[in-house]
């Protein structure tokens, strides 16, 4: 494993991106940054713009106005990167699954690196699951 | 040759790795305020290996030397700067004639360099917070200056930072002197407003125009902003420490209070940082021409009767 990506893992730097969700993993992903889950300890960041992001949080269920600007959000990430799928939604549509709105789920559009499941996921799951990224990625 | 010494092992290595702790300083006093724990200490550095080894993107249509030359410019006025300060520091009679006036200038290099760089990126954010930032320098830049007159005038007119530190040497430190008080608490507005953090962090806000100046850079060129903004963050209170304090002595009991002057800036920093909501940028603007200008002409008064 070189520098780079150790630094990489050490300091993820996080941007959360909604597409089309109802707020409810949002708010959880905040939850994170508060002083009960504090993940400033792991070195992450909230990034104001995308140009600083190395993780991608997306939530919710991917319409079709969005997927085009998901599509484009990826692109512009500097790479590497890495992408989250936080909730039932971005999984795999939830209960939005036969609407006219939403035709594919998040991972058919952009590679996805690890889903955590919920309606909403706990802060604590989302802290494990970004944790399991980094084993993954780390090679352990 | 021994400049180039100073250049590289003063100017920037030791500016650098103090800058980075200060910065761990900053973050882990606002975690500890916020009741949070707080980054490792090697976060600040991790953070800029991690940023130095990412993609580079330059954004379609915007000149991409002026873009990319933006941060290495502000880099080179810190590292630049926070020599001459060395070197005064150091050997007090190592100084030449107005080189206060000289480390002013180097001083609004960096906040020139966010101008070029937002400007440069061609987004209408970073636009947005470049303009922010200029009104911020012409806001704070005038009694910044008068602050700075106070121990001029009280060394009897010495335009050298050597002879200042002389002067303080002989007679005592400057903020000891109400007039020195006055012009203490001024500049350490203004340094407020030079390193934009909150309550003047405008130009980058976060909420509004997410990042602002910043927002087009990535890669290797945030790693520079962010390096060059942490040696700031050891510069401006050392170029504090050497006007009103007497500078930092590297020998013996001296060298612990040097680190004491130190660590109280950049807590003091923090704190105002952390206890103040951001101001816009009228307010910021009448803020530093009507009271805290103010307050700097009545301590350049006081300094001219010799209080």
């Amino acid at each position: 494993m070189g520098v780079k990506l150790k630094a990489l893992l050490k300091s993820p730097w996080v941007f959360h991106l909604s597409t089309g969700s109802c707020n409810n993993c949002d708010i959880e992903i905040l939850d994170c940054l508060t002083p009960r889950f504090d993940i400033e300890r792991f070195g992450m960041l909230l990034a104001g713009s995308i140009k600083h992001a190395d993780v991608l949080l997306v939530t919710g269920s991917g319409n079709r106005k969005s997927m085009e600007r998901v599509k484009r959000l990826y692109e512009q990430v500097p790479k590497p990167c890495l992408v989250v799928a936080i909730g039932e939604c971005s999984l795999s549509r939830g209960m939005f699954i036969h609407s006219y709105n939403c035709p594919v789920p998040v991972d058919k559009v952009i590679p996805v690196d690890v889903y955590i499941p919920g309606c909403p996921p706990k802060p604590e799951a989302i802290i494990a699951g970004v944790v399991k990224l980094i084993g993954k990625v780390g090679g352990k | 040759m021994i400049y180039i010494v100073y250049l590289i092992f003063y100017g920037f290595l030791v500016t650098a790795i103090i800058g980075l702790l200060a910065s761990w300083i900053d973050r882990k006093v606002t975690a500890r305020v916020q009741y949070r724990v707080g980054p490792p200490i090697l976060q600040p550095l991790i953070d800029i290996i991690k940023l130095s080894g990412k993609e580079t993107l330059i954004p379609r249509g915007v000149s991409k030397i002026t873009f990319l030359a933006a941060p290495l410019v502000g880099l080179s006025g810190v590292i630049l700067v926070s020599t001459l300060l060395w070197v005064n520091n150091i050997n007090q009679s190592n100084s030449f004639m107005g080189d206060l006036i000289v480390a002013i200038y180097l001083l609004a290099i960096p906040s020139i360099s966010i101008i070029m760089g937002g400007f440069a990126s061609g987004n209408p954010l970073a636009s947005l917070g470049a303009s922010r930032e200029m009104k911020l320098i012409l806001s704070y830049e005038l009694p910044f200056v008068l602050a700075v007159f106070v121990p001029v005038i009280r060394s009897g007119f010495a335009i050298k930072l050597g002879q200042i530190l002389t002067f303080q040497a002989e007679n005592g430190v400057i903020v000891g002197s109400w007039s020195g008080a006055l012009a203490l608490i001024v500049v350490i507005l203004c340094m407020q407003a030079k390193l934009a953090l909150v309550p003047f962090d405008m130009p980058e806000a976060e909420t509004e125009i997410m990042g602002g100046t910043l927002i087009e850079y990535s890669g290797s060129g945030l790693a520079v902003y962010r390096l060059m903004k942490n040696m700031l963050l050891f510069t401006l209170p050392f170029f504090v420490i050497i006007l009103f304090m007497g500078g930092l002595r590297l020998d013996g009991m001296h060298l612990l209070y040097g680190i004491l002057r130190y660590v109280g800036l950049v807590a003091l920093i923090t704190v105002i940082r952390n206890t103040n909501p951001r101001v816009r940028i009228d307010q910021a603007v009448r803020f530093f021409w009507g009271p805290v200008t103010v307050i700097a002409i009545i301590a350049v008064v006081l300094a001219f009767r010799g209080l």
